[in-house]
């Protein structure tokens, strides 16, 4: 820990022997920050005191690799929880409500589409409970929040969060208070109503949200999964890089392709990445990773084109909701990645991401929101361009289900054929619709 | 001329514990120097050594952010509203 004696000192810190301990079911040891390399107890605190970079847990990875082995990880809960050795939690108990271990596809029509040859989905889709990436980290955040005394959970949405936050609060016996932009599709409105949490919808974008929620932190005492529960929150999209490891066969991919909204879940699938070769559960491996943004707000594919460590907020003007944050917290990190690793940042219209959401659709049966519609259609860009080896093993992570956003392809995805229930009927509506299949495929070829 | 600054808990033992303060500036930057006059060393948390804000810190009048209007620059009249928070962002 050489950081420990550069770091300044620190007023949390009253002694000095608490700040390496384990915490007592846990290999974590405590926070740092990750811009000045201050160091804190693993509390309810999210930014440094000292330059308010953002606090990230750090473990004792001697001891994990001590305890964690191929063997055991796969005897363990079919469920995030089988990784509880790289998360931030103590409790015997913590709160499994059947998260991840998400299906890993080979995903070849869609590959032979896009000229890739070992082409993977991570589909996220259909994570339990609500249907997106979000129900992983919840599930840590809410089991640290639970460790740390809160009987109210929060979080400010963009909708996926606000609905496993709901959800998982509602099993884990939390009381619950969210906060979306008031504009929000309403699937996903619905999606967190159901559950009986307060939900405030906010008159303005999610950035305002986030603002107003960091005012309400300061003064409620309440856990908000993303903002003073963040570290621990985060540290669960760690899981679907573990995953992926696991279900190549404790391999690391060539290439992954993530779509970027605060920039954290791509940061932390690599620093999965990252831990599973540091305790010798992979092959040491280079990894390339590249990021998808919607045109309509891409503050971090703006800031890698022009190569700059800082990002310039933006007002979103896009379908991509769940992504749309115009001010990302770990956007210079992740623009640090993809270069880091020789990997690409781009970005989708929204017209394009309609596209994408009906090839995968088409292509592979999988439904998925417009965050997943923003991925595919990044990639298939990169593809195009050339920027994928064909034979790279690539992973796209799909993070979000279709059902949640039904607006965004409402008008896009055509019409039932309405007949009356006689054969005649069928057999001059299937003629019809072959016909036109037929034209369809003649517009293509010419 | 008062205007209302809004201090993120990190920042308020700079402020003998209080979340709103009443401060002066013609701007963003004169505003930072006037609650170093008041607060001393607060402006060394607000602002990096090169003496611009932080890359974390977002400065908000009237709740908007300052990197959308003239940055340090950007002006402040008599009853407007200066919050002070820190990044943080994943929805």
């Amino acid at each position: 820990m050489t950081q420990a004696t550069l770091a300044p000192s620190h007023s949390h810190h009253s002694h000095d022997d608490h700040q390496h301990h384990h915490h007592e079911g846990g290999h974590f040891t405590h926070l740092q920050c990750k811009e000045c390399g201050a160091e804190y107890e693993a509390k309810a605190i999210h930014v440094c005191e000292l330059c308010f970079g953002p606090l990230e847990v750090k473990y004792d990875y001697d001891a994990i690799r001590a305890n964690v082995s191929r063997e055991k990880i796969a005897a363990g809960p079919h469920s995030i929880w089988r990784y509880r050795d790289f998360l931030p939690v103590t409790s015997a108990d913590p709160i499994d409500v059947g998260t991840g271990m998400t299906p890993l596809i080979r995903a070849n029509r869609l590959g032979r589409r896009l000229g890739l040859k070992n082409l993977y989905i991570k589909n996220d889709a259909v994570n339990m409970p609500t249907l997106s990436f979000k129900d992983r980290v919840v599930s840590v955040a809410l089991t640290r929040a639970r460790e740390l005394g809160f009987d109210t959970v929060s979080c400010a949405s963009t909708g996926n969060l606000a609905n496993s936050t709901a959800a998982i609060a509602a099993h884990a016996n939390l009381d619950c208070c969210v906060f979306i932009p008031s504009d929000l599709e309403a699937g996903k409105v619905l999606g967190t109503l159901i559950y009986g949490p307060t939900v405030m919808a906010v008159k303005g974008n999610y950035d305002q949200v986030n603002r107003l929620c960091s005012e309400v932190a300061n003064s409620h005492g309440w856990g908000f999964v993303n903002i003073n529960l963040r570290p621990y929150y985060s540290e669960g999209s760690k899981t679907l890089g573990f995953e992926v490891a696991e279900q190549l066969g404790w391999k690391l991919p060539d290439h992954i392709v993530a779509p970027l909204a605060s920039g954290s879940l791509f940061t932390k699938i690599y620093k999965g990445f990252q831990e599973l070769i540091a305790t010798g559960l992979v092959d040491a491996k280079d990894v390339r990773c590249s990021g998808a943004q919607a045109e309509g707000c891409s503050p971090i594919a703006e800031a890698f084109r022009q190569n700059r460590d800082f990002i310039t907020p933006v007002k979103p003007s896009t379908i991509a909701k769940s992504i749309a944050i115009g001010n990302p917290a770990d956007g210079v990190y992740a623009v640090e990645q993809a270069q880091k690793t020789n990997g690409h940042i781009e970005t989708a219209t929204d017209a394009e991401i309609i596209e994408a959401m009906k090839l995968l659709a088409e292509t592979e049966g999988i439904f998925t929101e417009t965050a997943g519609g923003t991925t595919v259609a990044v990639l298939k860009k990169l593809a195009e361009a050339g920027k994928i080896d064909p034979d790279e093993v690539t992973v796209v992570y799909i993070t979000g289900n279709g059902l949640k956003t039904q607006e965004a392809v409402q008008s896009h995805a055509g019409e039932p054929l309405t007949i009356e229930p006689k054969l005649d009927c069928f057999e001059a509506a299937l003629e019809r619709s072959r016909t036109l299949d037929r034209l369809e495929w003649q517009q293509v070829l010419v | 001329m008062a205007i209302k600054v809004l201090i993120p808990t990190p920042l308020q033992k700079f402020t003998g514990d209080r979340a709103e303060i009443e401060c002066g500036g013609g701007s963003i930057g004169e505003l930072i120097d006037s609650l170093e006059a008041s607060c001393p060393g607060i402006k060394a948390r607000l602002c990096d050594e090169a003496g611009k804000p932080r890359r974390f810190l977002n400065f908000y009048v009237n709740s908007e952010d300052i990197r959308f209007l003239d940055g340090v620059e950007t002006p402040l009249k008599d009853g407007d509203e200066v919050s002070i928070v820190p990044a943080v962002a994943g929805g």
